[in-house]
């Protein structure tokens, strides 16, 4: 019980961390490993709090935490493969960057 | 009776065979794309023939909870159906803007297209929080593909930065899902609304803020826009109209399935902040609209107010204007996807023969790209609600439904966002009869305006279609869409 709480806990504090890289750093794959740092942190609350804990563990949590792992590595995938084009077709990785704002070309 | 609800696994895995088979085809790609696109609009078409009647099937036979069902009822028939449309105009037009040095996006394009298709479709259909996460996180990485179809800096900044802010909302609405899951023991929507409502607890609330917080910024609500002017106006102009017509739609419509059903007992303190934002969203997105000056853009932005409609409605949706409200919503997201999709159709045909994406350099068009120009012109009627249109079904019922609630600033705004909507179609419409200058012009054909003007009719059309769709809805107004 109290070790289903402890994961819980320490999911959410993996998804604020998580979720503070991602905001705070430009490059892309560093908010990639945030991301998969906040991912890793739901699927441990998921776990923590899935019913029916005890002796055995919840076989639809587990399912769940599965399939949420195949999605992020789609996304991490996809992700990359468009940040390696980026990177390419010269652009700059790092979104958002103070030093590569450029991009507000509608107003021309 | 029985096995009309082997409909439902049907809308999601004929497109999804068909995109796997579209990977591996050369030459008859076009060919099967297009009998596909006949077949499963007409499969759309028999679901709307149930009457929304609601049907339900149980995957391989298994019950919930151990088995993933889907469901449809009046709400979901017509979002299929709205969605067979816009993504049989995209495709059609998709097979006219790839050709020639853009062949190989076309042959990237088809696949991608008709993935979104089966996405959207099971996303609809799910009767379960699970497939909605798997769906939601489906359409987003489709999204992202087909924004970045175009492989120029700009289109591929844009993907990323979308993606990135997608994946965040991905995981506040997944981190929702755990909530829920942990407090009610399971994952299908009709059982979650029945112990939800038994025993409403405090965390159900972070829960619901986090999955709608998540579904917002995904749906571009204002403030959380950002991403999507540059994401859908920078792409290519089929991929535009699937993005801003069905993939916002669809987590507005997650919103609203879980608003009716299992979070309905929580939604009371969320309703203001929605209508706030989205009053807003009506605002400054018509605002923005009106002062750019790249066509794509200002339909982009036209795109934010309009979704800021769908979310101000959330608010209407209480007390004596709650099927008012409800009516309105639907018909506004049906218009809007029909509408919206033409419109992004019309302005990539324009943009073509103008040579350039600014305003001012439609001068002439009208009498160049009739077709384009009158889908541009049919389709900004129904946006910005006036008769004859579904656009103006929507808005009226919305209106009455800030009416009958007494919700006068929402009256006021809603009116104020129609009038900034008819300003920066008819400042477009405008441009497009004025002289041409004597400057060369591209050679250009009206195909493209063609399955543009094709897709505006629809939007007019669904106006004369308001009472049978009404009925559709009926018992989804009455019940909740959860009997």
């Amino acid at each position: 019980m109290t070790s289903a709480l402890g994961y819980a806990i320490a999911g959410a504090l993996l998804v604020a961390m998580g979720l503070a890289a991602m905001l705070l750093h430009h490059h892309l794959v560093r908010r990639l490993i945030a991301f998969n740092i906040m991912g890793g942190g739901v699927f441990l609350v998921l776990l923590g709090l899935a019913p029916g804990h005890g002796e055995q563990a919840d076989p639809v949590a587990q399912a769940l935490i599965l399939t949420g792992i195949v999605v992020a590595v789609a996304a991490t995938g996809l992700a990359l493969a468009l940040a390696r084009r980026l990177h390419q077709a010269g652009g700059d990785v790092r979104l958002d960057h103070p030093s590569s704002r450029e991009d507000d070309d509608d107003q021309k | 009776m029985i096995r009309s609800d082997a409909l439902l696994p049907i809308l999601v895995m004929l497109p999804l065979s068909l995109a796997l088979l579209l990977l591996l085809s050369g030459r008859w790609g076009r060919f099967l794309s297009l009998a596909g696109m006949v077949l499963t609009t007409a499969l759309a078409a028999l679901l709307l023939s149930h009457g929304g009647q609601p049907l339900h099937h149980a995957m391989g036979g298994w019950p919930a909870p151990l088995g993933i069902g889907l469901r449809a009822d009046g709400l979901a028939t017509l979002m299929v159906m709205m969605t067979a449309l816009v993504c049989s105009a995209a495709l059609i037009y998709g097979e006219y803007w790839f050709d020639g040095a853009k062949a190989e996006q076309g042959r990237q394009f088809r696949p991608l297209a008709w993935l979104l298709w089966a996405g959207v479709n099971a996303l609809l259909l799910a009767d379960d929080l699970f497939n909605l996460y798997v769906t939601l996180e489906l359409l987003t990485l489709l999204a992202a593909g087909l924004a970045a179809l175009m492989a120029t800096q700009a289109a591929l900044t844009a993907a990323l930065r979308y993606l990135m802010v997608a994946l965040i909302a991905s995981t506040a609405f997944l981190l929702g899902v755990a909530l829920l899951y942990g407090a009610t023991g399971t994952l299908a929507l009709e059982l979650i609304s029945i112990r939800v409502a038994a025993n409403p607890q405090p965390v159900l609330v972070v829960a619901m803020a986090l999955m709608v917080g998540g579904l917002a910024l995904k749906a571009a609500l204002f403030p959380l826009h950002g991403w999507l002017p540059p994401a859908h106006g920078g792409a290519a102009p089929p991929v535009s109209a699937l993005l801003s017509a069905l993939v916002v739609k669809a987590s507005f419509y997650v919103v609203l399935r879980l608003w009716m059903g299992p979070l309905a007992p929580l939604t009371g303190g969320v309703g203001p902040v929605l209508g706030v934002l989205g009053g807003m969203a009506i605002v400054w997105g018509g605002w923005q609209a009106l002062r750019q000056h790249n066509l794509k853009m200002v339909v982009a932005y036209s795109t934010v107010a309009q979704m800021g409609y769908l979310f101000l409605a959330f608010d209407l949706l209480q007390g004596a204007g709650y099927a008012s409200a409800l009516n309105g919503m639907v018909l506004q997201a049906v218009a809007h996807g029909l509408a919206k999709g033409a419109m992004f159709l019309a302005a990539g045909a324009l943009v073509v023969a103008a040579g350039g994406y600014r305003v001012d350099q439609l001068q002439g068009m009208a009498s160049r790209q009739p077709l384009a120009v009158t889908a541009l012109a049919v389709a900004g009627i129904s946006l910005a609600g006036m008769p004859p249109t579904a656009g103006f079904a929507g808005k009226w019922l919305l209106l009455q439904a800030a009416w009958l609630n007494g919700q006068w600033l929402w009256l006021a705004v809603m009116l104020a966002g129609s009038l900034l909507t008819a300003s920066y179609l008819l400042k477009v419409v405008a441009v497009t009869f004025l002289p041409a200058p004597v400057a060369a012009s591209v050679g250009c054909g009206q195909r493209l305006g063609g399955v543009a003007l094709m897709l505006a009719l629809l939007a007019l059309l669904a106006g004369f279609a308001v009472m049978p769709m009404l009925q559709l809805l009926a018992p989804v107004a009455t019940t909740g869409g959860w009997l």
